[in-house]
Formats: C-alpha cells, structure tokens, sequence
C-alpha cells in the first residue's frame, strides 16, 4: 500500500513538473483495494483493469521502474511508452493493462477466465472497473456471459462514489451496486475497501468459489479517492471537508494502527519500511528522467505479431 | 476438382483448421445448434462438440470481447457476426482492443482472431442489414481486410486468416453463399494481401473486390460483344491493399475504373484512385472513374435497392464512359 500511495505521490509531483503529460489517473485513498485482492491470488492468475491502473502493475509486480519510465513516455516503460498512464501492461506478471474505455475491459477479462477454463489451467482472473462502469452494457453482456458459462472470473467494482464528477447517487439506480449480480444468480459480495483486511477477506472467499466451482462473483468494493478524477480535473463536485473526513479513514493508517496494536510491527519498523519505498520510488523517478526516449523508428514497431503459419503478407509501414 | 459453393468452402475451411488445431473454436450466433443462419458452420457442432463450436446470446459486444480476451490468453477464435452490420455493437471491442492491445502494450500480446460473417447488400434487408463495412475497418492501424468474391479464395483465405497471428476481418458476400466452382481439396492456402486478375484485358482495367467483382466480370462479358476488352482485379484483400498488381495492369491499359458497393465518401476506391495517379499519372490515358452505391442509407424496395447498387448497367455505363 505504501509502495502504491508513495508511487502516485511521485508521479503526482512529476506531473506538475510536466514530465507527465496526457491523463493521468491517481490511485491516493483505494490503495487497499488493488493490495486486498491482489495477495490474494496465486502469481499466474490474471488482472485486468481500467485506466487508473498504476496500483495494480505495482501490486502485481511490475517493476515501478517500468512503470514510472511509461509515464514519461521513456522507451523503457513498461508499454514503451506507447500506452502512457492509462494502458500499463505487465504480460509476464499475468498482468493485462490498463484499458481506457470506460467497461470495455471487462468482456476482454471475462475472455481471459474464458481461455483459463478452456485450457484447463485452474486459474481464475479479477476484473475490475470503477462504479462509472456499471453502467455500460459490455458490463452486462459479459456478466451474462460469466454467469451462463460458469467462468472462474471475479468482477470487482471500486466505488469511490464518482465516475469523474458524476456522483454514484446521480448515475446508477439502485443501491448497493452488488444488487445488479442478482438478475444473473450470480454471487455477489461487498468489503470496505478502506480496511485491507476485509477486502482479503471478502476476495478470498469469491476467489475460492471461481477457483473450485468455476463461478463468477460480482464484487462491490467501497472506496475513496482523494485527488481529482484525473490530474486535470478542479473537483468543483465536491467540498473540502468531505474529503478531509474521508482521508480519516485512510486504508493505510488503519492498517499501521492496526499492526502496532496487535504487535506484528513497531512505529519504527513501519517507518523504515517507509523509508525503504521512498528509496524504490525515488530509483524508480531517477530511471524514468534517465531512460531515453523511443526512437523514431520505433514507432512503427509492435503493430503485428510476426506470423510463422502463413508467409508475411504486410509491407513496409515506412512506406 | 470439386465444385463447392461458396458456403461449402468456408464450412470445409473452419472444419480443416479446427481439426489441425484444438485452439481454433467458433462462436457466434446461432453458429452450433441451429448450424448457422447462413448454414457456413453446418455439422460443425456434431463433429467438434460443444466446447468448441459455441452459441452466444445477442451480445456482440460481449461475446466479441470475450474473444478477443481469449485469443490475447492463447485461444484462436473465429467469431462469426450474423452480418457484419451487426458488428457495429462490438465496434469499440474491435478497435480499441483487438487492432490495438498489442501496440499500447509494446508487443507483449497478440490478438490471433477472425471476425467473420456476411455483409453487402441486394437482398432486400433495409438500411440496418446492408452494409459494406470494409472500409471503416481498413481504416484502423493493425486490422487485416479480406472479402472474398470466389469459392476457391474462400477458402484458401480463411485457412490463412485463421492461421495469422494477428486480428483478421473476414467479410463474407451473403448474395454469394450459394456461388459454385472448383474448390481444391485439402491444404490449400491463399496467400493474404494478393489480388487476383480474374480475366484479362488490353481497353481497361476494373479494379473490384467481392460481389462488385462478379458485376463486372458480366458487364466484361457483355462488352466483350461489341469489341471491348476489359480487364478485371479483384482485390481479394482490401488491407493491405495489393498495389502492385493494379499497376501492371494500369501500365498495359492506361484506364482505369473502380467498382466498389460501398458509399462514395472515403471507400476504399478513393484511396486506390490516389495512389494511381500519385504512382502513375503519366500512364493515364483517361481521369480515374468509379463507380460505388449512390449516398443514400439502403431501401427496401427492390427497384430502388438494385438503382442504387453498382449494378452491371451502370458498370456498362462507366466503362463506356471512361472509354469515351
């Protein structure tokens, strides 16, 4: 959780430095989201998610080197520089991006779990979106899908309670959003996801039922944003003090307090570790300014697969 | 040889590649136990099973994805729309993640998938159901076009869209399903990304693809009659586009008229007529003619949908045009 909250304040500051260009979609207040459902998963269960994706390369293991070099469009980021902020990737560490329209991810995912099944693999896949996704149809059609096919995917909704400036109340009927698994007799499940304790809990449990009995989960997971929608975004939709009383609850906080309590850490241990995350975040911002940017030439690359069943058939993009 | 309709050599197609490869399954509508609206994937079900050959609800978008998920996790999936104009619900699906994962990721994924179905227009389906939609997928980086117009191409370009690594759109002519003519039996494979001069000629040269290809194939005969020699490309593959073969044909005739039942506004036609006269402006003899559907959204109306058509008297017409 450290990693991801100092990651973000990292590119936070480079952003306004204009190192970072394009949207770039903070993760400060959910980070016991990505870090509850993703320890829970074996290392070859597959994630995929939308455009605030950070947290979840960082959790999955992508190296936050990659990662900070794709925010600066550094040929060395984890996308090439070709994906930038929104479209993370992390293949090797069953990681597959980073989407940037809003829902469409999630029938790519259901696909993922579909092929899991298909290959006999055991493996099942988290599929997350935010609560602006809820409503768009692919949701639906792929909720469906999962439902009818019995695929081993958990679809996890991170309500921070606005899709950019739309509150929950002003864009979805019906409350809670898990209610909406119900039409397909699917299960559904809600964790807090300001306590990482509870959302392991919560995940653990849809992620045993994917795994043993192939079947689906919707996953409503409570949240909080504390910075704009994007690092453009002036957050007129909301006053101050909302989101000073919401940064009370914050997921790390609760969670230091709570291993100081229960004696698995001390105040100093936890600062260390601290300081060991600073350090990795500033090799990581370090790598990023010094990593070259893409060749030109580049840019032409990574369009196409080489085909070895049939003879090359594309010409030259260069023209 | 045998003599298969067109139908017939995609069934033998998906039958052969399916058999070579337990990662090729179909999806689509009505594609299992009703054995397909248009019959292609008949008795495909009761040889492979039902894992294999899978109905999906009404769910373009859905089930495309799904797909397209699965084929970036190793599956090689060839989902079948019941008409390519249904492919407009799953447009969004087949853009932004089929045409384009494998570049946002720097090449960590590849996207091996057929999208096929039938498409085009003359049956007397109304607006909704008529589309030509080859162009607006030609027109995004990392999509490959195929549109078959024969039997034999039917086949030997699907067994190759099947075995690419990389996002096809197959579109089918629905007006040629039932099409017959000598089919190769077994391996046989057409090479994606070349044309094929389908009858040759010294006067002009037609430059076509799909059912446009057999309008101009009886306009050539026709004209035949009266002394004129026409020669006819059919592209077979609209992208990559196979330029090569338009311009010796271009280079022997000096004229040049492109078929296409798309609308007018930015077809493919527009873009071959720029890289003739880009490429080869001292070689004409004559300006670029083409001849598309007129800009009105499809009638039902037979009289009206056949007037609006590139129909084989406006070919006639255009040609004559162009010779003038």
């Amino acid at each position: 959780m450290l990693l991801v909250r100092r990651f973000e304040e990292k590119a936070r500051q480079a952003f306004t430095q204009a190192k970072i260009k394009g949207f770039c979609h903070l993760y400060n207040g959910q980070e016991a989201v990505a870090v509850g459902t993703i320890s829970v998963l074996n290392d070859d269960d597959a994630v995929i998610t939308a455009y605030r994706d950070h947290a979840h390369a960082l959790v999955r293991g992508v190296d936050p080197k990659a990662c900070m070099a794709e925010l600066f469009g550094k040929i060395t980021g984890c996308s090439r520089g070709k994906g930038g902020s929104m479209h993370f990737f992390g293949v090797e560490k069953h990681f597959y991006g980073g989407h940037g329209i809003v829902g469409s991810q999630i029938p790519l995912g259901t696909g993922l779990a579909y092929a899991q099944k298909y290959l006999g693999t055991n493996r099942v896949t988290l599929a997350y979106m935010g609560d602006g996704a809820i409503n768009q149809g692919a949701v639906y059609e792929s909720m469906n899908l999962a439902a009818l096919w019995k695929l081993p995917v958990i679809y996890i909704v991170e309500n921070n309670e606005y899709s950019m400036g739309t509150s929950v109340a002003r864009s979805s009927a019906g409350d809670p959003l898990t209610k909406r698994a119900g039409a397909f007799d699917m299960a559904a499940i809600q964790a807090n996801g300001m306590d990482v304790d509870d959302v392991r809990a919560k995940t653990f449990e849809a992620v045993s039922l994917a795994r043993t009995e192939s079947q689906p989960t919707l996953m409503e997971i409570r949240t909080y944003r504390y910075f704009g929608h994007s690092m453009s975004d002036p957050g007129h939709y909301r006053s101050k003090e909302e989101i000073a009383s919401r940064r009370k609850t914050d997921p790390i906080e609760l969670y230091k307090a709570r291993l100081i309590e229960q004696k698995v850490a001390t105040e100093e241990k936890l600062n260390a570790i601290d300081e060991e995350v600073q350090a990795i975040v500033q090799a990581a911002y370090d790598f990023a300014e010094a990593s070259p940017e893409p060749e030109f030439e580049t840019v032409f690359e990574d369009i196409f697969t080489p085909e070895d069943q049939i003879p090359e058939f594309r010409p030259d993009p260069r023209g | 040889m045998p003599t298969l309709t067109y139908r017939e050599a995609l069934n033998q197609a998906l039958s052969e590649e399916m058999e070579r490869d337990d990662r090729v399954m179909l999806m689509g509508e009505e594609v299992a136990e009703y054995d397909g609206a248009y019959k292609v994937s008949q008795g495909l079900l009761k040889k492979f099973g039902p894992k294999r050959v899978v109905d999906t609800p009404i769910s373009e978008s859905g089930f495309s994805g799904l797909a397209i998920g699965a084929a970036m996790y190793g599956l090689r999936p060839v989902v079948e729309f019941m008409t390519w104009s249904f492919s407009l619900v799953a447009y969004d699906q087949i853009i932004n993640n089929a045409a384009q994962v494998r570049y946002m990721s720097g090449g960590q994924l590849s996207v091996p998938i057929v999208f096929r179905g039938s498409s085009g227009g003359g049956l007397q389906v109304g607006a909704t159901h008529s589309h030509t939609p080859e162009n607006w997928y030609a027109n995004v980086p990392g999509l490959t076009v195929i549109t078959p117009a024969f039997p034999d191409d039917a086949k030997g370009l699907l067994k190759s869209a099947i075995r690419s690594n990389n996002p096809v759109c197959f579109l089918e002519n629905e007006k040629l399903y039932g099409y017959k003519d000598e089919v190769p039996e077994g391996e046989y494979l057409t090479e994606i990304g070349k044309a094929r001069v389908c009858r040759e000629g010294g006067d002009l040269t037609i430059v076509s693809n799909s059912g446009s290809t057999h309008r101009a194939l009886n306009a050539a005969k026709q004209l035949e009659a009266e002394g004129i020699s026409v020669e006819v490309i059919d592209l077979r593959t609209v992208k990559p586009l196979d330029f090569a073969t338009i311009a010796d044909s271009v280079v022997k005739t000096n004229r040049v008229l492109i078929v296409e039942e798309n609308k007018p506004f930015a077809g493919w036609g527009a873009q071959v007529a720029y890289q003739i006269q880009r490429e080869l402006f001292d070689d004409l003899d004559a300006p670029i003619h083409r001849l598309t559907s007129l800009d009105v959204p499809q009638p039902y109306s037979g009289k009206l949908e056949q007037a609006i058509l590139p129909n084989e008297e406006r070919v006639i017409a255009a040609v004559r045009e162009a010779l003038a």
